[in-house]
């Protein structure tokens, strides 16, 4: 099959299962670097960074870059157009015919345990993110297997995230400052 | 013609302005929508953006699309949401050739190890936020367990596991408030 085929295919269905916002768009992005190869989950990582450090909706973002490393601005571009297309019809659907789809009762009922299962599959998508950052995979033992160095700048890094929620450029450029300083 | 392209242009300014997408963008869109154009109450806008959240993809496009709807029908939501899309596709793609271009440089490669470092602590802080708004009873909790060992273990499909937890939940809620209302008042089980 054509790699532009499969790409709409792929972001089409992205767009239509992502449900909750951008971030649920990350468990599918994985997916696809294991099963097409198109990126590695370091590109998609540096990706995520990029998307949170640009303006625009994170998932638009990163779809779009992904588009762009798999066939260049055509990949982009048809990338980010199957991403939002399902939502495009949706939408227009919802809008034009379905008047009370915000509080009908199903609906409330599907969020009910889609929201949590989103929130299972996102968190799987970030244990791969993890994965890549902290795990060195040609370590001989166990203890080898983590950079402390790396460890203690997670926790320091953390730690201003959850205290002082500035806006995530900042950390990004901090994150960056680290690696250099310490050889990352 | 005038209100598609004021709807483009619009939608391209909330776009260019708004980091990380969701939340962050109600300043904004109150901002153009509601104040300078008048296009929607600020209460009509809360209303697009729930119903926005409650759909497939990206909540700033879906606002986009529903707020360019409402005004102008099909065309007016194709508008909308080619123009908050628009700033991103520019900017992705400029900085992707670039980054892509230098990413063997071992400065570079640094940098982002250390960046990888500042992603995971992001993340991390966003999934707490979700947890927070997403997870307030027992059967949540056991949602999101199931599909993180699904997903994790045994690698069952991402759009099977959406699926599967949103006819689940319909099943529990009907069955809960069935047994509400054939218990009365005790009916208060299953809600904690």
């Amino acid at each position: 099959m054509s790699v532009y085929l499969l790409i709409f295919i792929e972001f089409f269905k992205t767009g239509l299962f992502a449900i909750g916002g951008g971030l649920a768009t990350l468990p599918f992005l994985f997916a696809l670097s294991e099963k097409y190869g198109w990126y590695s989950a370091q590109q998609l990582t540096n990706m995520i960074a990029v998307s949170e450090s640009t303006p625009g909706p994170i998932g638009v973002n990163v779809a779009t870059y992904c588009g762009f490393t798999v066939s260049g601005v055509f990949g982009a571009l048809l990338a980010t157009l199957s991403l939002v297309l399902p939502s495009f019809l949706i939408i227009t659907i919802i809008a034009g015919i379905l008047k009370n789809f915000g509080s009908s009762k199903t609906v409330n009922n599907i969020f009910y345990g889609l929201r949590p299962a989103v929130l299972g599959l996102i968190i799987v998508a970030v244990t791969s993110i993890f994965r890549i950052t902290f795990i060195n995979e040609g370590a001989s033992s166990f203890l080898q297997m983590i950079d402390p160095l790396k460890a203690a700048v997670f926790v320091f890094i953390l730690f201003l995230v959850l205290k002082y929620k500035r806006h995530p450029i900042l950390y990004i450029i901090l994150g960056a400052a680290f690696g250099i300083m310490f050889s990352f | 013609m005038k209100e598609l392209f004021e709807l483009y242009l619009s939608f391209f300014k909330i776009g260019l302005f708004t980091f990380g997408g969701g939340y962050a963008m109600i300043p904004m869109l109150e901002r153009e929508i509601v104040t300078k154009r008048k296009w929607a109450t600020l209460e009509e806008l809360m209303n697009y953006f729930a119903i926005s959240q409650c759909t497939p993809g990206v909540i700033a496009v879906n606002t986009a699309t529903f707020t360019g709807y409402k005004r102008k029908g099909v065309l007016g939501g194709l508008f909308a949401t080619l123009g908050v899309i628009t700033p991103s596709i520019i900017i992705i793609c400029l900085l992707a050739g670039i980054l892509n271009a230098f990413s063997d440089n071992i400065y570079v490669k640094r940098a982002f190890a250390g960046i990888s470092v500042a992603v995971c602590a992001l993340m991390v802080s966003a999934i707490i936020k979700l947890f927070k708004a997403g997870v307030k009873d027992a059967f949540a909790l056991t949602v999101a367990l199931i599909a993180l060992i699904l997903a994790l273990f045994f690698k069952v499909s991402n759009i099977i596991i959406v699926i599967a937890a949103g006819i689940l939940g319909c099943i529990y809620k009907v069955i809960t408030e069935k047994r509400k209302n054939s218990c009365g008042s005790s009916g208060k089980e299953g809600e904690k």
